[in-house]
């Protein structure tokens, strides 16, 4: 996959006179001491972050954390201390905190886009004009700069309201409008900084899925910062968790409710119903790490009543449950079967935990099976797998 | 007198020779400039005065009001427009009233057309801005009359030494309201027109001049304000108009005349203010 924005090393501080305080930087200081010493603000340090094309990056941590700072320097927003921000750029990487005034400006205007949380619409202009913004910066003939307008509109669902001035709509249509906007470019890369915060909670669940809607087809690279973990898990692929301007960790979404890297983290995860992220993947036994039951038969569980043999290719080719032979089935369909403990259920690596534990309760508590693309047996998923996944222990 | 205030007295610093020094000086080298400066000053003035005479008044009070509506559609305005200046026609006072309004007109103009590229310079340098500051202060506050006398012994008498001395005493106005509004416009807005790629005249053009709008016609209706009531200071350095009426009931104690010209003041006050202010009519 390639890469669509690189942070190497990136420090920002904010102040007029940065040398003292990146050096104290490089020691390791906290923002605190750092201010207190020097009177600059540590805006974040040592973040090394890299972006794939299409991925959905969410950048998470508490009030002050740093995420804006560091997502704004992918536009230049923020002066970059030191470090470099790569941005590909066609077929190259441009380093945003070097580059001429005019390559960022083309950046800017075809490859970076931006929605902010407080939508920065232009009261004077109507919804089309808003809209439009960027393409005319862009110079974008008239006609041109219309057709691509009226798609953006008719896409959001704001085609109505075009002659619309931002004050007339509510804050749900104005933060479309922003989208909007941004979509319009067709730049390939959309930074959003708490995009749906200032909205009612109802309104934010539902630009969340337009969001996660349009992304399917248009497969940018987004840059998200928010700082609820809920809204994080549902449309990050990739989060960083940051703390006073340094990143403590990155990762996918269940990495970090499974393996949160310090309590900072595991604060943040508190309250997350684990059952929202979690696969089978996350949760299964290996089958190297499987009990042999002798002859080509594996323990799939601890307490050993359920055994598969499998043969020389990986298939599954005879089971037995308590001793008796037993079928297995899929556990997409579990509601079908009966209730009475005469089958294993199997799942595969994206099954989502909620589906297992619910296959697991109509079995009599078996162990759930689990089954790559081409069926072949992978690992287990004892009870005591999943009860240690929820409680994280 | 005690001993500190008496050497005090004895060592009195010269700023008034000093500034007296350097008036004759531009007069002695300089005077054909200055005077040249004026003489064409005062020919555009009168003309435009003169050719606005020529056309019947009633013509040209039917033209401001239209004007008006045009501005501000609204046909209360314009009628009020009308009849007001009717009301001048009617105390014989249109000469003098056609003179103050070119004075104060142009006097506008010219400061707008200083103050408001002066304000966007002073907020976008705050450097520039603290420095303007002190002077902009100086021009309001240093009482009026003290500056007649060098502008007259500059630009003689006539218009044209009105009109300087009605800018300097409005330019600051200008410039502060456009500085106010300019550096007033949310961040939000021009950081949202810096992340498309904004030039800095684009941001400049698109972004900040079409926010700081209201603030700087604000600024606009001031200045006007501010034009009208140096009319009668004017008018002792040998401007015409409405003031010269005043000082001629000042100076022979007329309160009937006073009442006349400072009624039409008034009147003349009231069509500029509405005529320019924003949110008048029907518009937003
Ligand atoms: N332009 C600036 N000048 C000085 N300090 C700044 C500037 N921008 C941000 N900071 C400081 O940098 C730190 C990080 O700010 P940042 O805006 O990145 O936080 P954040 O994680 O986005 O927080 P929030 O959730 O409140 O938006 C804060 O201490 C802030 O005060
Ligand atoms: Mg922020």
């Amino acid at each position: 996959m390639n890469v669509a924005v690189d942070f190497k090393n990136v420090d920002i501080v904010f102040g007029p006179d940065t040398a003292d305080a990146l050096a104290m930087v490089d020691r390791g200081a906290t923002r605190a001491e750092i201010l207190e010493q020097t009177g600059n603000v540590l805006g974040c340090a040592g973040a090394n972050l890299t972006i794939h094309e299409g991925e959905i990056s969410v950048l998470m941590g508490l009030s002050g954390s740093g995420k804006s700072t560091l997502l704004r320097a992918v536009n230049r927003l923020n002066i970059v201390s030191r470090g470099q921000v790569l941005v590909k750029d066609g077929e190259k990487m441009v380093n945003v905190v070097s580059c001429d005034a005019a390559t960022l400006r083309r950046l800017r205007q075809n490859q970076v886009a931006m929605v902010f949380q407080q939508f920065g619409l232009l009261p004077w202009r109507t919804v089309e004009e808003n809209v439009g913004l960027g393409l005319e910066l862009a110079g974008v003939p008239d006609a041109e700069r219309k057709a691509r307008v009226d798609k953006q509109l008719k896409l959001v669902n704001l085609d109505p309201w075009a002659k619309k001035y931002a004050h007339e709509l509510s804050g749900g249509m104005q933060q479309r409008v922003g989208l909007a906007r941004a979509f319009a470019t067709e730049a390939p890369i959309l930074l959003m900084d708490e995009p749906f915060s200032a909205l009612d909670p109802l309104i934010r669940t539902k630009l969340q899925d337009e969001l996660l809607q349009l992304q399917k087809t248009l497969k940018k690279t987004i840059i998200f910062v928010s700082h609820d973990l809920e809204e994080a898990l549902k449309i990050g692929s990739h989060i960083t968790i940051m703390e006073g301007g340094r990143i403590v960790q990155t990762g996918a979404p269940e990495d970090i409710v499974l393996r949160p890297a310090n309590d900072y983290v595991r604060d943040f995860i508190a309250n997350v119903n684990p059952l929202s992220v979690l696969t089978a993947w996350n949760v299964m036994r290996d089958r190297r790490d499987l009990e042999s039951a002798g002859r080509g038969w594996t323990w799939l569980d601890r307490r050993k009543t359920t055994r598969f043999k499998v043969d020389k290719d990986g298939l599954v080719a005879a089971a037995e449950r308590d001793g008796k032979p037993v079928e297995w089935v899929s556990c997409t369909d579990v509601e079908q079967h009966p209730e009475d403990g005469t089958q294993v259920y199997w799942a595969n690596p994206g099954t989502p935990l909620k589906t297992v534990m619910l296959a697991m309760h109509r079995s009599q508590t078996a162990p759930v099976a689990l089954f790559d693309e081409q069926s072949r047996f992978v690992g287990a998923i004892g009870v005591r797998d999943v009860l240690s996944a929820v409680l994280r222990r | 007198m005690d001993p500190v205030s008496k050497f005090l007295a004895a060592w009195k610093i010269p700023i008034g020779a000093w500034g007296k020094a350097f008036f004759t000086f531009l007069t002695d080298h300089f005077n054909a400039v200055f005077r040249g400066f004026s003489n064409g000053l005062n020919f555009l003035l009168d003309g435009l005065v003169d050719a606005l005479l020529l056309l019947p008044p009633v013509l040209v009070v039917a033209l401001i009001a239209l004007l008006a509506w045009y501005l501000q559609r609204s046909r209360a305005l314009a009628i009020g427009v009308f009849i007001g200046l009717l009301f001048i026609i009617n105390q014989g006072l249109w000469k003098q009233t056609v003179e103050t309004l070119v004075l104060v007109v142009a006097a506008t103009i010219a400061s707008m057309a200083i103050g408001v590229p002066l304000g966007i310079w002073a907020a976008h340098k705050p450097k520039v801005y603290r420095v303007m500051l002190p002077v902009l202060d100086l021009m309001q506050t240093l009482p009026t009359f003290v500056y007649l006398i060098p502008v007259l012994t500059l630009f003689g008498l006539g218009n044209a030494p009105g009109l300087i001395v009605t800018i300097i005493f409005v330019i600051p106005t200008a410039v502060r309201l456009t500085h106010l509004g300019v550096t007033s416009v949310p961040k939000a807005i021009i950081e949202a027109g810096e992340a498309f790629g904004a030039t800095k005249s684009q941001l400049l053009w698109k972004v900040e001049l079409p926010a700081a709008l209201p603030t700087i016609m604000a600024g606009l209706t001031q200045c006007i304000m501010l034009s009208l009531s140096m009319v009668v200071f004017a008018a002792l350095i040998g401007a015409g108009g409405l003031g010269t009426e005043i000082n001629r009931a000042l100076g022979s104690r007329r309160i009937d005349l006073g009442l006349e010209a400072g009624l039409a003041i008034v009147v003349l006050a009231i069509v500029l203010d509405r005529m320019t202010r924003i949110g008048v009519g029907d518009k937003k």
